[in-house]
């Protein structure tokens, strides 16, 4: 009768065999395959990072050097986006159709799950109007950032400035991700650590048009981030201030060191540049027009990797050195015949023959030249007495790096014995052969930093410490954190830097620097040097520190191609002294100041100086 | 009054309950797929949850109507039925209203009724009619023709609508004419070419060319169980196609590997047909027949679809595959799906608890992915729960069809069991990356009135029919 009945099991069976089929993928999705609980995790969960606030830096009297302003960074997140209107975005966010474009491509490149940046650093004015807009653009949204702001323009190149980090950067270092700020140079790249503070994140549950919709977890994965810890310098912010005014249009560096702490109180590299330019959406741009000024080089920092001859200088240490090793007496005398004076001309007139303190006083190549040769002759070879002498420039800092903080500060050069011996063979050397070392001229690099902390050991009659920008760390709860520094004695009896210490006196009161530099309310100790230098004009120099006793201040000063250290580099260090130690400029000096401020030594004319 | 107990008391209360289980596990699911912190209360009859618990007190109320009703009624009235449907639906397009881009709703009061969900249920009382007349004779000319006018009509009235997808459940009628007798090679070769057609379209006619040959490799080698004719097929095969393919790539020519494979499998079915021919091999020659046959329409379709149809005609195959329909590329919707069932694990995460539910990443989620929630939320043991109450509600079907004497109780049955079945398999199968996004809900579960009651007058048809399975139904 029903000749297909048995076809009813083929029905049922095709209808269980699909049963069958959908079990065993429910099984394999549901709980073989763990991705998809992978996936829908990484569907809801947004993690936000929460940028701390960079920590401030502060100069010694806690005024405020680098701060940060709000900025805002718009992000998107490519999966979520949907069409828009391109040309009002650009219009808000103010970026050109291109760019855009560009950067929605490279997003894309990126991931299109996870955010990226599109326009970085947007100030608040151009936000404002943005927030209001952003409902528009599904797949965009804000991230506050944080950015440097310089009250003033001072000190670009010592406090360093903070750019994205590089991909070699992120690879290496798992705190870092793509698009977050470093430190690239000076005081921010040297304390990054201390200043960044930590990152917190945020795990939010996000809807499918990511909107935020509670926590992830209850957040218990959540982190707070970590505020940056402050950076309280030996800087005197109105002193920077103030040497930067005075090396208007000069090239150069100045450097000044409170002696007892070894603080860097000012570091100035002329000419600098407003370290504002290399803070927000034009910092590329900015970096690169100033990297590639080749003449000025602004991102320079002489005070550091400036390697001038030190000059007349340098006579101090010779000074202290031949003393400490009774090479010469404090009475003993040298004649002196002035331009035709042999082997060492000496440009000074002057009576003659003189002693130490005259010696100083006058900066007779004659006198140095003499006592060179004796310290060159103390020992049974010239190779043994250069070592000796060697042994002790390298004491007071010199042919080292004196900061722990700036990378990029340079050693100098002081040349080893192996270096003569290369040149002229051993045996074949003596102080005749190297006589420049005498004046500090010839092979002999400093930097103004190393030149400083000569004075500031002399200052101190024997010591002195590692110079440093930052005395201490002041965290979240302003509770500070002193750090410490090494101290280094140098082998040199007292009554030997009393005797040097007398011919700077000297040096600034009985010659003429008398009307420019000397001070009616503190003893001046100081030294010119005019650098017969390979680059043009000599360069103008000074090393000095004030008062004389229980010193306040060490100071260096370079200007280059300025001619007569007693013309520039003095008058501008006894300025710099008497503002820190006074609080202001005497009226009969107002007149020197301004023509100080006023002298432009950049674009003169280089006169060929015959030697 | 007496009579009306009679009915209560042979109704099916299995079936009954499993149906009464689907709809409330159904409704919970909907609360939690499209839960809302500020109307908390599942009867808040402003949400779709607290409209779901109307619809279902009204699709008992029409359950109980059906039963109520004389069986006879049916009986008699299936073509009537038929008619004024199909009058309805053709009445649509100038009456209807446009939902979800198909002009298929009838909007009455506030209300809005799909004529073509009852069209499933007025086609499968016409055709159990038809079938269970005397003259009626499965394999005679007469009988197809009426046959296929009777599932044609609707089907194309459904796909003028622009609603493709209910158009196709119409397809599955053909398992009810091969249970009442179709010839089986009928079933076959129209799974094969719904086969071939889908894989092409979703994959392409490269890939499927392959899938194909590889097919018909295992099945070569399963009929005789001689490898050596297999390995030298696939050698001929194999080495033609590299042969055209390397001189192509050394002569930098920039053919389409498409025709290499073509080629390779013109060669080699050519040499094997001759070969069957001359040693008389039946079987064989059928295999290569079939096999050839179905690259040629693989590549034909490819061809049409891109060279012939117009845009709008492409855009509605597209939009059937659920290739097109994608807004955010390719699988999409399939993924999310997938990512929201395989996170529930083997318990789920608990009541209202789903992360992927709740934050709106499955689309339609209380309506055709609402298998999703159950994915989600109950984990294995509940979407295993869902697809044994469907299993069980179809066995039990067939059972009760089974057991009618009357064809025409057994013919609707069955019409009740495959359409049930298709959408089951197509809609869990979409959910799970198993069948193209075709949008058809699952009954019984989906939200919507419209469905919900037509499935329900579909099902109690039957099961008034079933009660009176100890009467004559005669005409």
């Amino acid at each position: 009768m029903d000749t297909f009945s048995k076809r009813k099991f083929i029905v049922a069976g095709i209808m269980l065999a699909i049963g069958a089929i959908f079990i065993l993928r429910l099984f394999s999705i549901q709980i073989t395959n763990k991705t998809y609980k992978q996936f829908a995790t990484r569907n809801v969960l947004r993690r936000i990072t929460v940028f701390p606030a960079r920590g401030y830096i502060l100069d010694r009297n806690e005024k405020l050097m680098v701060y940060n302003k709000a900025a805002y960074d718009l992000m998107i997140i490519p999966r979520e986006t949907k069409a828009f209107d391109t040309l009002e975005l650009c219009r808000i966010v103010q970026l050109e159709r291109q760019d855009l474009r560009d950067a929605i491509r490279k997003a894309k490149q990126y991931s299109k799950y996870k955010p990226s940046i599109i326009a970085g650093q947007i100030s608040p004015d151009v936000y404002a109007p943005l927030q209001e807009k952003l409902y528009k653009y599904p797949g965009f949204f804000v991230q506050t950032r944080t950015l440097r702001e310089y009250p003033s323009k001072s000190a670009a190149q010592a406090l360093g400035f903070v750019g994205e980090v590089n991909q070699k950067i992120v690879d290496t270092d798992h705190y870092y991700q793509s698009g977050d700020y470093i430190g690239v140079s000076g005081l921010e790249k040297a304390y990054e650590k201390e200043l960044r503070g930590i990152k917190g994140v945020r795990n939010s549950m996000v809807d499918v048009h990511n909107r935020v919709k509670g926590k992830y977890n209850e957040g218990a994965e959540d982190t707070t981030a970590v505020l940056g810890q402050n950076l309280i310098t030996g800087f005197d912010k109105d002193l920077q201030a103030y040497a930067e005014l005075l090396m208007t249009n000069k090239r150069g560096a100045i450097v000044a060191i409170e002696p007892s702490t070894g603080e860097i109180m000012l570091m100035v590299s002329a000419p600098s540049y407003d370290p504002n330019l290399l803070v927000g959406r034009q910092r590329s741009t900015n970096y690169s027009i100033l990297d590639r000024d080749s003449i000025n080089k602004p991102m320079w920092n002489r005070a550091i990797i400036g390697r001038y001859p030190p000059g007349s200088t340098f006579k101090l240490a010779n000074a202290l050195i031949a003393l400490e090793e009774h090479a010469i007496s404090p009475s003993d005398r040298f004649s002196c015949a002035g331009k035709v004076n042999s082997p060492i001309k000496c440009t000074h007139s002057h009576v003659s023959p003189l002693a130490i303190r005259e010696g100083i006083r006058e900066s007779c190549n004659s006198f140095f030249w003499n006592t060179f040769r004796q310290i060159m002759s103390h020992k049974s070879n010239s190779a043994e007495s250069y070592q000796t002498w060697r042994d002790y420039i390298t004491s007071f800092g010199f042919g080292t790096k004196l900061n722990p903080e700036l990378s990029s500060e340079v050693k100098g050069n002081i040349p080893e014995v192996a270096l003569y011996d290369k040149w002229y063979t051993p045996g074949h050397w003596n102080s005749m052969t190297i006589r420049s070392l005498a004046i500090g001229q010839g092979e002999i690099e400093a930097t103004p930093l190393q030149m400083v902390n000569l004075v500031a050991m002399i200052a101190n009659r024997g010591f002195y410490i590692e110079p440093h920008i930052v005395r201490a760390i002041q965290d979240v709860n302003r509770e500070v954190r002193l750090l410490q520094y090494e101290k280094r004695e140098v082998n040199i009896r007292p009554e030997n830097f009393s005797i040097v210490i007398g011919g700077m006196q000297a040096v600034i009161e009985e010659t003429k620097l008398q009307y420019t530099v000397k001070n009616e309310k503190f003893i001046i100790c100081g030294k010119t040097g005019t650098v017969q230098n390979p680059h043009g004009a000599d360069h103008s120099a000074f090393v000095g520190f004030a008062p004389r006793d229980n010193p306040k201040i060490a100071i260096a000063v370079f200007i280059e191609n300025a001619g007569f250290g007693a013309t520039y580099a003095a008058p501008i260090a006894g300025l710099l002294m008497e503002k820190f130690l006074n609080d202001s400029i005497a009226p009969k000096r107002k007149e020197l100041e301004q023509k100080l401020i006023e002298t432009d030594l950049l674009n003169v004319v280089e006169v060929k100086k015959k030697l | 009054m007496e009579k009306k107990n009679n009915v209560w008391e042979n109704v099916d209360w299995i079936t009954i309950g499993i149906y009464l289980a689907m709809m409330f596990i159904g409704w919970i699911n909907i609360y939690a797929a499209v839960y809302n912190e500020e109307h908390k209360s599942i009867f808040d009859m402003t949400q779709v949850y607290g409209k779901q618990l109307m619809w279902i007190g009204a699709a008992v109320f029409i359950a109980v109507l059906m039963i109520n009703t004389d069986s006879k009624f049916f009986v008699t009235f299936a073509f009537p039925i038929y008619i004024a449907i199909t009058f309805l639906l053709i009445l649509v397009p100038f009456i209807g209203t446009t939902i979800n881009g198909a002009k298929s709703w009838i909007q009455i009061g506030s209300f809005s009724l799909q004529p073509s969900e009852f069209m499933k249920m007025a086609t499968s009382l016409a055709l159990a009619r038809y079938i269970s007349s005397y003259n009626f004779k499965m394999h005679s000319w007469k009988s197809m023709a009426t046959l296929a006018g009777i599932l044609f009509i609707p089907v194309g009235l459904i796909f003028l609508q622009n609603d493709t997808g209910s158009a196709i459940v119409f397809g599955v009628f053909l398992l009810v004419l091969y249970r009442e007798g179709l010839n089986g090679i009928v079933l076959f070769f129209s799974f094969l070419i719904v086969l071939v057609f889908i894989l092409t379209m979703i994959l392409d006619p490269f890939i499927t060319i392959l899938i194909l040959t590889v097919a018909a490799f295992i099945i070569n080698y399963l009929m005789k169980k001689k490898w050596q004719r297999t390995v030298i097929a696939i050698s001929v095969f194999v080495g033609v196609f590299t042969f055209f393919y390397l001189l192509n790539y050394f002569l930098q020519g920039t053919v389409d590997p498409l025709y290499f494979l073509m080629f390779a499998a013109l060669v080699t079915c050519t040499v094997f047909f001759i070969w069957a021919m001359v040693l008389k091999k039946r079987s064989l020659a059928i295999l290569i027949g079939i096999y050839f046959g179905s690259v040629l329409f693989s590549v034909s379709v490819d061809y049409v679809f891109h060279n012939i149809m117009e845009e709008h005609q492409r855009n509605r195959i597209n939009e059937l595959l659920g290739i097109q329909s994608d807004i955010h590329g390719t699988g999409y919707h399939v993924n999310q799906s997938k990512i929201a069932i395989g996170s529930g694990g083997l318990f789920g995460k608990g009541f209202l608890q789903g992360t992927q539910t709740k934050f709106d990443f499955v689309p339609e989620q209380s309506t055709d992915f609402i298998f999703c929630t159950v994915g989600e939320e109950w984990g294995f043991l509940g979407t295993t729960t869902v697809v044994c109450l469907f299993l069980g509600l179809l066995m039990r079907i067939i059972f009760l069809a089974e057991r009618n004497r009357s064809r025409f109780s057994r013919v609707y049955g069955y019409c009740v069991a495959v359409i049930l079945f298709f959408h089951f398999a197509v809609n869990i199968g979409m959910t799970i990356g198993l069948a193209p996004v075709i949008g058809i809900p699952l009954p019984f579960f989906s939200y919507g009135g419209s469905s919900l009651w037509s499935f329900t007058v579909l099902l109690f048809v039957f099961i008034r029919l079933d009660a009176s399975r100890f009467e004559q139904l005669s005409f």
